[in-house]
């Protein structure tokens, strides 16, 4: 137990700011602004604090906050702190404010914005930190609402059908994950994490499910997997994205696909695997197909577009999915003798980076789409654009190192990732990785041509007029990123540093109940 | 003498009073029915700071009324009654909060809004069988005149359809209990006294009385398919009847399943419980998917509700500690949520607009006339969607683990339901508040039609805040209801329900 409810005031500073700018409708755009900034900025000032105290030898959860809550449910306000919450904290601090900030031209009413903002902001903040069912689905729920708002009423012109898709899709998922806990609650009578990781790991929990009988006990597996798969997605659950991110408005893409989509894959690394080790390795042969789908396919479609900022959409399919490649491949390998626990921990540590690389890289990418709609008009076609770079130099030089950021270039942070996980699924799953190659083809393709098309040769298109370079807000935007983008690259220790412990003890756990 | 009873004889005086007011004017009846409403809630939540849960009714006045056949004028409460009291205030209270624009005879019609009323807080507070079906006959007949007379669409083929239905099936309860009294050589009227009486009845007699009862309450519950009555009955009502008649007059069927029904017959309910779960989740999905189909907004809230009441039965079905609780908890839920739809929709949008139509309403850009409405039925509309923080969360939740550990595939089909509920409540939101197309850049543009609504009055926002407030904090914390609720499942009566009959 620490003193200062420092993780419960990392969770509601935003909700706070928000709550803020509700209360004070005559607020003009300007301090609407500049308060939604502040508090956009809290997140990062108590991460990096958290970064300095946290105690990395450690692989337990840390400033871990504890009350009473719902005596009935035995439903505990519980939060924690581990390596992975860490880097997940992290990169919604990093890029929470760069996403407002990237906002701010577009938006004319940013207070309104600002506000549904700050509240799904919190609501990720609380994913990543609570470590019982009951509050964890508020946060994970709740953070829908403010995501639908800010489709639907800044959104592009079709964000009616792609903003009640997206909350469809995923309260579809949710209802199935809840009916999952419903079965869960019931065999164990508790929502505890820390107490339900326990018990799928000693196999209590596979014992007291397989009592329900007949198709139940993997019925509620499958419960659990379709809410994060849906969220991920996983192919083929999806469909919903593409849209979604297609039509959000800029800083509400970049921060979908930098954050909100990692609840998916925290979800799978948090919860599933540990509660399901049994269940996951049985279908581990089936969801690694699935996975190398979403990596194939995802690229595969991705080259297909000509709408820009669907690209990039498919890209993050494509990036994600090697998350589950790789937790699905270890899963496959687990209760194997040997035990490939060095493999593992290579597949695990990629997965974090590339958690956090993605987030870097998919939100600059965002970014610069982004920036090319609003310079021209709201055209973001493949073809609409042609010699930005003799345009806009600058801006061709950040948006090119994102690029290759994405790509996976060695010296770039994207590279170290993408080359753990491939060395991991080696040692576990070596099939996999020649299909998934092809996946990396792909995107280099989509990724070059898209460079090609829209940056070299002669200025067309609505390149062809007055097209300004990067201005104050684009630097404060793009810089950070990029710098990122540098710095991991070369070190990425400064990752995985926070969860090397904890990586080393996952990989330990390989052997079966 | 203890206070609960009081809210009987408040309401029935206020009616009296608001009566004799509205002949001197409108202004004068609202006030007094809010006075009055108002003055009975907080005896109510006088009474629960009062309350010390426990398992037993606790006797609040016990009378003999008629000797001769053993009725007793027996007025007492437990966690669960007392829930619904409270309920029952607040729910009325804001009824009458957005009541506030009925000028035409208003002081009839908070007479007769009173009188239901008191008639709600007679049935949660009996604990006679007969004294229990008199105040249920008391909050029905109001309701008839409250519809014919300041209804809306179809008002007289809704007020008419669901004053028929309503007596059919208190005819049916009533048969039943009769039959048990007659047939069983009973005593007396009283709950425990029933059951003793009936279970010396043959099975098959069991069976079917227990039917009867049973399906004769479940009626007002909306249970499918005798739930064709909610829907028309609730888009005639005026609003402030609605609310009630949803909030509410719904939970008089379930609280009668609970309190009258199950325990009446171990063997009947048996024979039925696989029956009852079946309907319940078939009405949890079947009326989700009416409401997605429905153009008439109101209709969307009236068959969301049967849908929602669709989880107290399976709870009720459930026949376990987790379903019970459940079911009492979204009991409550439901009155303050379905209340708070029915004001946005009824009072808020339809009297202005006078349009309910989702295809009208979608061409007016409402979201900027009405920003207040808007707000309030985003809120009321995520609460009912069963997305946690809002109290519909731990009720359902509750629901489903009592489902699943009696049958898990009731709780796989009623999770549909959840996400059936989410469809049409999204879609009643994007077509009623956004589907006009957006603004012209910088707002209030001269392109902007020349719209004018009056404004959200003071009346409709302190009852919209009041509602939500109470959706919220037992939302976050259900813990206040559910310490009344779960002592009272410890009662001899229920605890031989949950046992299946074994002391």
């Amino acid at each position: 137990m620490s003193a200062v409810p420092v993780l419960s005031l990392l969770i509601f500073a935003p909700w706070l700011g928000a709550a803020l700018l509700a209360g004070c409708p005559q607020l003009g755009p300007r301090s609407s602004r500049a308060l939604a900034f502040a508090f956009s900025l809290t997140t990062l000032a108590v991460a990096l604090w958290l970064l300095g105290s946290f105690d990395r030898a450690s692989t337990g959860y840390q400033f871990v906050e504890r009350h009473d809550w719902i005596a009935a449910l035995h439903a505990h306000y519980h939060l924690g702190l581990d390596g992975f919450s860490l880097l997940l904290v992290l990169l919604v601090g990093i890029l929470a404010p760069l996403s407002l900030l990237a906002s701010w031209r577009q938006i004319p009413d940013p207070r309104f914005f600002s506000l549904l903002f700050l509240l799904l902001q919190g609501a990720t903040l609380g994913v990543f930190l609570a470590l019982d069912f009951f509050h964890w689905f508020i946060f994970w729920e709740l953070s829908l609402v403010p995501a639908y708002f800010l489709i639907r009423l800044w959104g592009g012109a079709g964000s009616a059908g792609a903003a009640y898709q997206f909350v469809i899709y995923t309260v579809g998922g949710s209802a199935f994950l809840l009916l999952g806990f419903v079965a869960i609650f019931a065999a164990t009578g508790t929502f505890d994490f820390v107490e339900l990781a326990r018990l799928g790991a000693d196999g209590t929990l596979a014992a007291r499910l397989a009592g329900l009988g007949g198709f139940w006990p993997q019925a509620v597996f499958l419960g659990v997997l379709l809410g994060f798969a849906v969220k991920v997605p996983l192919f083929p659950f999806h469909t919903w994205l593409p849209p979604a991110y297609a039509e959000a408005p800029t800083g509400v893409s970049m921060f979908l696909t930098g954050a909100m989509s990692k609840m998916g894959v925290y979800g799978f690394l948090r919860l599933l695997w540990p509660l399901f080790p049994g269940p996951l390795h049985a279908a581990a042969g089936p969801l690694l197909a699935l996975a190398l789908g979403g990596v194939v396919l995802g690229a595969f479609s991705a080259m297909r577009q000509t709408d820009l900022k669907r690209m990039i959409a498919y890209s993050s399919i494509n990036h994600l999915s090697y998350c589950l490649l790789a937790l699905f491949a270890v899963s496959a390998a687990s209760g194997r003798s040997p035990p490939a626990g060095e493999a593992a921990a290579a597949a695990f540590s990629g997965t974090l980076l590339q958690v956090f690389n993605h987030g870097i890289s998919a939100a600059a990418l965002f970014y610069g789409v982004g920036l090319l709609e609003a310079r021209a008009g709201g055209r973001r076609g493949l073809g609409d654009f042609g010699g930005v770079r003799a345009a806009a130099p600058v801006f061709a030089g950040l948006f090119g190192i994102a690029m290759f950021s994405s790509l996976g270039l060695p010296g770039l942070n994207g590279f170290v990732g993408e080359f753990l996980i491939f060395r991991g699924v080696w040692g576990l799953q070596a099939w996999a990785v020649p299909v998934a190659c092809l996946g990396l083809f792909a995107t280099a393709y989509f990724l070059l041509t898209f460079w090609q098309r829209v940056f070299h040769g002669p200025r067309a298109g609505a390149a062809a007029g007055d097209f300004p370079d990067v201005s104050g807000v684009d630097f404060a935007v793009l810089v950070p990123l990029v710098a990122l983008m540098f710095l991991l690259g070369v070190l990425p220790q400064l990752l995985t540093g926070l969860f090397n412990p904890l990586i080393t003890q996952w990989a330990g756990h390989l052997s079966l109940p | 003498m203890s206070l609960l009873p009081w809210t009987i004889f408040v309401s029935l005086a206020g009616a009296l009073l608001a009566w004799a007011a509205g002949r001197r004017s409108a202004r004068a009846a609202r006030w007094t029915a809010l006075v009055v409403t108002a003055g009975a809630w907080a005896l109510t939540l006088l009474a629960a700071t009062r309350f010390v849960p426990g398992p037993r009714l606790q006797t609040l006045v016990d009378l003999p009324w008629i000797p001769a056949m053993g009725i007793r004028c027996h007025l007492a409460v437990d966690g669960i009654s007392l829930t619904l009291l409270v309920l029952t205030g607040l729910a009325a209270t804001a009824a009458v909060l957005f009541s506030w624009n009925i000028r035409e005879r208003a002081g009839e019609f908070f007479a007769l809004l009173l009188t239901l009323v008191a008639g709600v807080y007679g049935v949660f507070l009996s604990a006679d069988a007969l004294l229990f079906f008199v105040f249920y006959e008391i909050a029905i007949v109001p309701k008839y005149f409250l519809i014919a007379t300041w209804g809306s669409t179809n008002r007289e083929y809704g007020a008419m359809k669901l004053a028929l239905y309503s007596f059919a099936g208190s005819a049916m309860v009533l048969a039943g209990l009769l039959w048990v009294y007659a047939g069983g050589d009973g005593h007396g009227f009283g709950f425990a006294e029933l059951a003793q009486t009936a279970a010396g009845l043959p099975r098959h007699q069991q069976i079917f009385v227990f039917a009867l009862v049973f399906f004769g309450f479940a009626t007002l519950a909306g249970i499918f398919p005798l739930h064709t009555w909610a829907p028309t009955g609730h888009v005639a009502a005026p609003t402030g009847a609605s609310m009630l008649l949803a909030g509410v007059v719904m939970k008089l069927g379930a609280y009668g399943c609970l309190r009258v029904a199950l325990p009446l017959s171990a063997v009947g309910f048996a024979f039925w419980q696989p029956t009852i779960a079946w309907l319940a989740v078939i009405g949890i999905v079947y009326a989700g998917l009416v409401a997605l189909m429905q153009d008439d907004l109101k209709f969307v809230i009236g068959y969301s509700s049967v849908s929602h009441m669709g989880f107290v039965l399976l709870g009720l079905a459930a026949a376990n500690a987790q379903g019970f609780s459940g079911a009492v908890l979204q009991m409550f839920s439901h009155g303050v949520i379905a209340g708070l739809l029915f004001a946005v929709v009824g009072r808020m949008i339809y009297d202005r607009t006078h349009t309910r139509r989702l295809s009208d309403l979608r061409a007016l850009p409402l979201r900027r006339l009405l920003p207040f409405a808007a707000a309030v039925f985003v809120i009321a509309g995520i609460a009912s969607m069963g997305l946690p923080g809002f109290s519909g969360f731990p009720a359902e939740l509750t629901i489903l683990i009592g489902a699943w550990k009696a049958a898990p595939v009731w709780a796989a089909i009623a999770a549909l339901g959840v996400l059936v509920a989410a469809a049409f409540t999204l879609r009643a939101i994007q077509l009623a508040f956004f589907g006009s197309a957006p603004a012209p850049a910088g707002g209030t543009g001269a392109g902007a039609p020349a719209i004018h609504l009056e404004p959200i009055t003071l009346a409709e926002k302190a009852g919209a805040l009041l509602l939500i407030g109470a959706t919220v904090l037992i939302g976050l914390k259900p813990d206040l209801l559910l310490d009344w609720i779960n002592p009272a499942l410890q009662s001899p009566l229920l605890q031989s329900v949950m046992k299946g009959g074994r002391p």
